[in-house]
């Protein structure tokens, strides 16, 4: 599936695998939180490995192991399901992880900009979803009120009242 | 030496104590508006599917309801500028029917827009820095506050600094504009809760420590619907810099934890209900524990310079006593009235709270004419510098009028049939649009609000009765408050056929909050009407000097009213 990030396309070297898939060699993999729990004790060196999170798994089931995550993958069942948002800022604000988090599953471009303002890279889309609007929406705004994941650490909304000092 | 010169061109409205938006507030309107163009044409040639649009065009302030789309716009925390009142008159009159109606969220909603027409609505209210975001929607909704804020004599913190910073910070929050279900924020300044706040899923008191500091007494998980709760205490004080980070904290809990398998029981208050109250709470704490407390920290001078915008207008000094006023009260009983129900103590000398009752005798509560609008903008110009708020109860307030104008304000809101003297009393209805106009509704709320209130029509004896609030929903997701009203009428469907439970007890104002209990079987509508007359001669043939229809009630509890009613069904 294609992968967008910073609203273009790139290429996806994480390999999909299933509960019950061999892993597939040399390559590296992206696994359900079920079957990451089978490997982590003994993982098979040699490539990166990821995990995909359902929506009602939240971050801190795999805290312990983000030192040996490559990527983490926050599942939006219906894009209404607004719980990957808030796993992705408590992946880089609470545990200052720097790894690729991506958002798959249902998602919709009018959530690709406040995506990647909590701190998520990358995003899964259909290929027959892939329009320009994602793209686009990425400049639908030149502001925000809340500081996001990469700005200075400050209420960035309320700064430039500051700055302002008077109303115009 | 410099002497004061007159300042022809300064505008009516240039001491109003609202917010002044920035080059920033303005640009952010603009490009929200030009999303919600691309969002309607995307779905139009079939880009969005209607499930995808749906949400969006609710957090746009768009709902589809029963005969036609309706456009609910957003009045931060109840406070209009007049050349804003004029906009929405002329919105109103160019694209509803020429009104429109003011909610218990003191917002306005116009309920006969096409819907290729709203983006150009839109343009028109960004016009005046206005604009219907986040009044609908699973987000954070409109910020509501105390509607004497900034005026009543018994503030400590005015609620408008902070409602602001709320509305900044909750704007297209990028973690929270998906959560579970809708999130509403009411905030209040003064001992005398005005906001409700108890029955929203965050209800703020602000309130000053020993040491004089700003901090807020935080409530958590009220809300009415179809599972009333009371929000519950989360803590005393939360100091005024930490006032986002604990909210973020609360927030970041709910939506991670709140149900989302079923819509009815998704809302904050049945989180902490279904995992109690401490276990949730211990969450948000440990949460707020671990946040980076200084990216969050709100820093004095942010406040100040938001405080700055609600600076107090420059009152006159004027004795505390009006001869001019007691001359009109003396000589004038109808006028004598409306200032005994529909003004307030202010703080300033000299000065009064006026109430503009949207509630006249027989109409629709919170409905105002295109003209009316206008008119009011015109009043608020000439007392109350060009400022105008919109009550959760469905009233306008102008906040500051010089008590020597206040009868020359009576005869212009009579002239224009919003002199109604009847503010707290029996006809002050809080009432929901109902099967009129809502697809949600199981009974019509609006003509039950109006025959009561033919019924009580009689200002005087209502005046005889005293305060006695009472809220109608015609369903039981309760936008009519239903279960805080002193009497509450909820409309429910048997068989094809409206009927209306009566519900007694019920109390929005903290602490003395209370949810009402239902009676016992429905009424008709011809029943409920009487029902409410029995009940009022039964409050008055028991009432003790000085009490209030809830004050009767509490002491002598439900039995004696509940028999009234019953007994003769």
């Amino acid at each position: 599936m294609p992968l967008l990030k910073n609203g273009t396309v790139v290429e996806d070297r994480f390999v999909a695998v299933t509960d019950d898939d061999p892993l597939p060699d040399g390559v590296d993999v992206l696994v359900p939180l079920e079957r990451w729990r089978t490997l982590h004790d003994a993982l098979p060196p040699g490539r990166r490995y990821g995990v995909r999170l359902k929506s009602h798994q939240l971050v801190g089931e795999i805290a312990p192991d983000l030192g040996t995550l490559a990527l983490v993958a926050l599942e939006l069942p219906k894009f209404r399901d607004g719980r990957a948002f808030s796993g992705a800022r408590e992946l880089r604000e609470r545990y200052h992880w720097q790894g690729e988090i991506r958002a798959v599953g249902h998602i919709i471009p009018d959530q690709y900009l406040m995506l990647t303002r909590v701190g998520v890279d990358t995003v899964e889309v259909p290929a027959e979803r892939l329009t320009d609007a994602w793209r686009r929406a990425l400049g639908e705004f030149s502001i925000a009120y809340q500081a996001a994941q990469d700005d200075a650490p400050t209420l960035s909304l309320l700064r430039r009242h500051l700055r302002a000092g008077e109303p115009s | 030496m410099t002497h004061i010169q007159s300042r022809p061109n300064l505008a009516p409205d240039a001491h109003a104590g609202a917010y002044r938006y920035d080059a920033f507030d303005k640009t952010f309107v603009r490009e929200r508006v030009a999303q919600f163009r691309g969002q309607v044409e995307r779905r139009l040639s079939g880009a969005l599917t209607e499930e995808e649009f749906k949400p969006l065009r609710l957090m746009n302030g768009v709902y589809l309801q029963l005969h036609a789309y309706m456009l609910r716009i957003a009045i931060p925390y109840g406070v209009l500028r007049s050349p804003q009142l004029r906009q929405l008159a002329m919105i109103g009159r160019r694209w509803d029917k020429g009104y429109g109606h003011f909610t218990t969220r003191q917002n306005i909603q116009f309920n006969w827009p096409a819907l290729k027409d709203i983006p150009d609505m839109l343009d028109a209210l960004a016009e005046v820095d206005m604009h219907a975001i986040q009044t609908s929607g699973n987000c954070i909704r409109n910020v509501t506050a105390d509607h004497y804020c900034g005026a009543a004599a018994d503030e400590i913190v005015d609620p408008r600094v902070y409602a602001e910073i709320l509305r900044q910070w909750s704007t297209l929050h990028p973690e929270f504009t998906f959560l579970p279900r809708k999130f509403k924020i009411a905030i209040s300044g003064s001992p005398q809760d005005r906001a409700a706040v108890q029955v929203h899923d965050i209800g703020l008191i602000a309130t000053r420590n020993r040491d004089g500091a700003v901090g807020f007494t935080v409530y958590v998980g009220g809300g009415q619907g179809r599972s009333p709760f009371l929000a519950v205490k989360a803590r005393d004080f939360v100091p005024e810099a930490e006032l986002i980070g604990y909210l973020e904290a609360v927030l970041r809990t709910y939506n991670q934890l709140g149900r989302r398998d079923n819509i009815y029981k998704a809302r904050i208050k049945v989180t902490v209900h279904e995992m109690g109250a401490e276990a949730f709470l211990n969450l948000v704490e440990e949460e707020y524990a671990r946040l980076p407390r200084d990216r969050f920290r709100l820093d004095p001078a942010i406040v100040a310079a938001i405080e700055s915008h609600f600076a107090p207008p420059p009152f006159e000094a004027l004795p505390a006593r009006s001869a001019a006023l007691e001359a009109a009260r003396a000589a004038d009983p109808a006028f004598a009235r409306w200032l005994r129900s529909n003004t307030h103590p202010h703080r300033q000398p000299g000065y009064a709270i006026a109430v503009v009752s949207l509630k006249p005798v027989g109409g629709i509560p919170g409905d105002a004419t295109s003209d009316q609008m206008e008119a009011l903008a015109d009043l608020a110009d000439r007392f109350s510098f060009g400022e105008v708020r919109v009550s959760h109860e469905q009233n306008l307030v102008l906040a500051h009028v010089r008590q020597d104008d206040l009868h020359a304000l009576w005869q212009g809101l009579e002239a224009e049939g919003l002199g109604t003297a009847n503010l707290n009393l029996v006809s002050d209805i809080i009432a929901c649009p109902g099967l009129d106009y809502c697809a949600l509704a199981n009974a019509r709320s609006i003509p039950i609000a109006q025959r009561i209130s033919e019924r009580f029509g009689d200002l005087d004896r209502q005046h005889e009765i005293g305060e006695l609030k009472i809220k109608i929903s015609g369903c039981i997701n309760a936008c009519g408050h239903h279960h805080v009203g002193h009497i509450g009428i909820l409309g429910v469907d048997k068989k094809g056929e409206e009927f209306f439970q009566i519900l007694l007890g019920g109390e929005s104002a903290s602490p003395a909050a209370a949810l009402g209990e239902i009676t016992g079987p429905g009424f008709s509508a011809d029943g409920v009407v009487d029902a409410v007359e029995t009940l009022v001669s039964t409050y008055l043939a028991l009432r003790r000097p000085g009490e209030r229809f809830i004050d009767t009630l509490n002491r002598t509890g439900h039995g004696p009213f509940k028999e009234s009613i019953h007994a003769a069904a």
